[in-house]
């Protein structure tokens, strides 16, 4: 039972939340363009706003990033730089330093939001969720350093990314990896990927909305043709 | 030389009588939503005061439209475009609702609900947002309405610079003006600048500003770059909305809501042709009381031939140049030199223009009272301080405002020996360079302000935008689809509830109060 529970949620469930992610996204840029916004709530009240939104943003895209190169960069390829014992040491400080400002922001931002009469009041259930299950994920995530801490060597991260490697490039027995790992690292990542498949149900889609574009734009104005 | 055409607007401010009808009817039309409540496309305000949202002239504090660095280069106040991105998580020049108003609606159903009491029962205001009581209305699109509130307050009003402006809060010399306000439809656009999604664009066929509403993800630099502060955060929708110019009527050849309903008649509607390609050059100008002037230079005259050459080459339609030569806002701002644009020091080159108002002067010089030069007063001698005008209209530079004074004397003047003293006295037109068949004219356009003088807007349907001057298969494909409408409107399945967010607040606009 408890192998195949393990298989499931680390096993099947990545394919099923990234896929909801992925489609329910397309479909609701497609169909529901209107509801595709950043959903910003500083008109009502931006006390706060500026640390809080700035600590939080930075904090969590830094995070994202740092995720995403610590788990998909083949072992291969960064011991042409440095040992994975290395690796671990720089992912548990960056991610250390990064978490705390994150969270110091969302500590911030989660006060507004629960107790500010204007915020309450305009917040989809969606908004509060998200906040809520994204504090969570981060102190999880905080909650992962003292474990990894017991495996100086980089072995679980070399677990969880194999783990990751294998979803992506959609490799059987990925969940495998995981089977033996700390109970904070399985909540970790199943909490990560239910994130990913209330997605598109959320605030959350806007950043998919990055204006990079704006730089590319020549000059400043716009001007539409009819047609 | 590329020509385009815009449809601009003058409001004569001389005859504007503060009544609110263009602000009620627009809100009535565009902002009776949940959301813009607080929104007012828009609105009156009385000067001097500092307006609505509060202080938003003041671009030291907001840090609205642009600025021209060292190079020559303008660009937006808020700053370039990596400084603006950086600002994205937490817009540091963002108004807050405040700055508006709290938005509220009166308990109406406690006055029939109340149980028997000793007091009468009162209809207190509520925030149309936490549904909460609120002890009272801070502020308002009218808040200083005819001189309301302390000088002391109001006199925080931008135009005040470089005045000595104790005088005035004396009540022997104290004046006032009414000043409507919507979205300039700028030839340089704050707005369309500092939008970093490109959702705000300018209509290449009649210059009409507009927000794409399916592309906004509500960035809200828009709402800090407009220096006029006439771009609204609908706090509901999470998308920012602004003045539409009523464009679905300007399409049809009818005026904007606030124009058709203005009792005043202040407002006119018109074709301007203009060189866009000498836009940058127009609003980089280094002395900012040259501005107004560079704006003009890059209006085209109607009746030029090459200029109509241009334009037939560029797509203008024939029936838009027709309509050019027609304009009451060419002649207004270009021919008689009357009316001029909010601000020219903001460099958005702005395309709602103003005639500035007279102010109490006739009867005391009649009276022997004020100094004159024998034919008009002395305008420098009128009620309202030319410099607070011309801070207001031209960048601070006088002489343009008060040549365009002196005129509207002059032709008071002149239509008084003519109709009243019986006996026309060319001698008052000469003196401010005008002839008789121009300030005839005038005084048909401005005065008598008949319907068809005050609005020539050509149509411009979405047939007109094909390969031939009246696209069949466009007009066909266009017969019966959807109209306009707001957000998802159009979408066959759209639902109130749905799985991509469900609105958190109902519309205030029947008085209902939200119970938190």
């Amino acid at each position: 039972m408890a192998s195949y529970l393990n298989e499931f949620v680390f096993g099947i469930y990545p394919y099923i939340a990234i896929v909801i992610m992925i489609v329910g996204s397309i479909f609701r840029y497609d169909q529901d363009p209107y509801s595709w916004k950043a959903d910003s709530s500083q008109l009502l009240r931006k006390k706060g706003l500026r640390l809080g939104s700035n600590l939080f943003h930075i904090g969590i895209i830094l995070l994202f990033f740092g995720h995403l190169v610590g788990l998909l960069t083949p072992e291969s390829v960064y011991h042409l730089v440095m040992s994975a014992a290395t690796k671990q040491k720089m992912a548990m400080i960056a991610g250390g330093i990064f978490g705390a400002m994150c969270f110091v922001g969302m500590t911030m931002l989660l006060v507004r939001r629960l107790t500010d009469p204007r915020i309450r009041a305009t917040s989809k259930t969606s908004d509060t969720l998200i906040l809520l299950i994204l504090y969570i994920q981060l102190i999880l995530g905080l909650g992962t350093i003292p474990f990894s801490a017991q495996h100086p060597d980089g072995s679980s991260m070399i677990a969880l990314a194999n783990w990751a490697q294998h979803i992506i490039t959609f490799r059987g027995g990925a969940a495998d990896y995981v089977m033996h790992e700390a109970l904070v690292f399985k909540l970790h990542i199943f909490l990560g990927l239910t994130i990913f498949l209330i997605f598109p149900f959320t605030r959350l889609v806007h950043v998919f909305s990055v204006p990079i574009k704006y730089f590319v734009r020549s000059g400043y104005q716009v001007v539409r043709k009819r047609g | 030389m590329k020509v385009r055409a815009q449809i601009g607007m003058v409001l004569n401010l001389d005859k504007c009588i503060g009544c609110h009808t263009c602000s009620v009817t627009c809100k009535n039309v565009w902002t009776s939503r949940a959301g813009v409540e607080y929104a007012w496309f828009n609105n009156v305000e009385t000067k001097p005061g500092v307006g609505y949202p509060r202080n938003w002239e003041d671009q030291d504090r907001w840090n609205g439209g642009w600025k021209r660095k060292s190079s020559g280069k303008i660009q937006p106040k808020m700053g370039g475009k990596f400084r603006l991105l950086a600002n994205i998580f937490a817009n540091p020049d963002l108004p807050e609702i405040d700055d508006y108003y709290e938005p509220f609606t009166f308990d109406y159903a406690h006055l029939q609900q109340s149980g028997e009491s000793k007091d009468v029962p009162t209809a207190r205001a509520h925030s149309v947002i936490t549904g909460d009581k609120m002890e009272k209305p801070e502020w308002g699109p009218n808040w200083e309405e005819i001189l309301g509130g302390e000088f002391v307050k109001r006199s925080q009003d931008y135009n005040f610079k470089d005045i000595e402006k104790d005088m005035y809060g004396e009540f022997e010399n104290t004046f006032m003006m009414y000043l409507p306000r919507l979205c300039e439809h700028c030839l340089n656009p704050a707005c369309v600048a500092s939008c970093p999604s490109g959702a705000i664009y300018k209509r290449e066929e009649d210059g009409i500003v507009l927000i794409d509403q399916d592309k906004c993800r509500g960035w809200r630099m828009c709402v800090s770059g407009c220096p006029y502060k006439k771009i609204y955060f609908n706090w509901q929708s999470g998308k920012s909305e602004k003045c539409t110019f009523c464009f679905p009527r300007i399409e049809n050849g009818e005026p904007t809501v606030c124009s058709e309903t203005c009792v005043g008649r202040i407002r006119y509607l018109g074709v301007m042709l203009y060189d866009a390609d000498r836009i940058e050059e127009a609003a980089s100008v280094a002395d900012e009381g040259a501005l107004y002037e560079a704006q003009c230079d890059i209006f085209l005259d109607p009746n030029d031939p090459d200029v109509i050459a241009a334009a037939k080459r560029d797509g203008v339609p024939d029936s838009w140049l027709e309509a050019a030569k027609a304009s009451p806002v060419y002649k207004m701002a270009m021919e008689w030199k009357v009316a001029f644009p909010l601000h020219p020091e903001y460099r958005t080159l702005p395309m709602v223009w103003y005639i500035p108002p007279l102010s109490p002067i006739q009867s005391k010089w009649e009276e022997g009272q004020i100094e004159d030069d024998g034919v008009i007063p002395d305008v420098s001698k009128l009620r309202i301080p030319v410099k607070y005008l011309a801070n207001m209209l031209t960048g601070g530079k006088e002489q343009p405002v008060a040549h365009a004074l002196e005129r509207m004397l002059a032709m008071r003047a002149y239509m008084r020996t003519r109709h009243v003293d019986g006996a026309a006295d060319d001698n008052i037109l000469d003196h401010v360079g005008l002839d008789v068949k121009t300030v005839d004219e005038m005084y048909k356009v401005m005065a008598i302000a008949n319907y068809e003088d005050r609005y020539v807007i050509p149509t411009n349907h979405r047939e007109y935008a094909g390969d031939t001057p009246f696209d069949n298969d466009i007009a066909f494909a266009s017969r019966s689809e959807c109209g306009f409408s707001f957000g998802n409107g159009c979408s066959g399945g759209a639902t109130k509830k749905s799985l991509f967010g469900t609105p958190t607040h109902n519309n205030s606009m029947n008085g209902i109060v939200r119970r938190g």
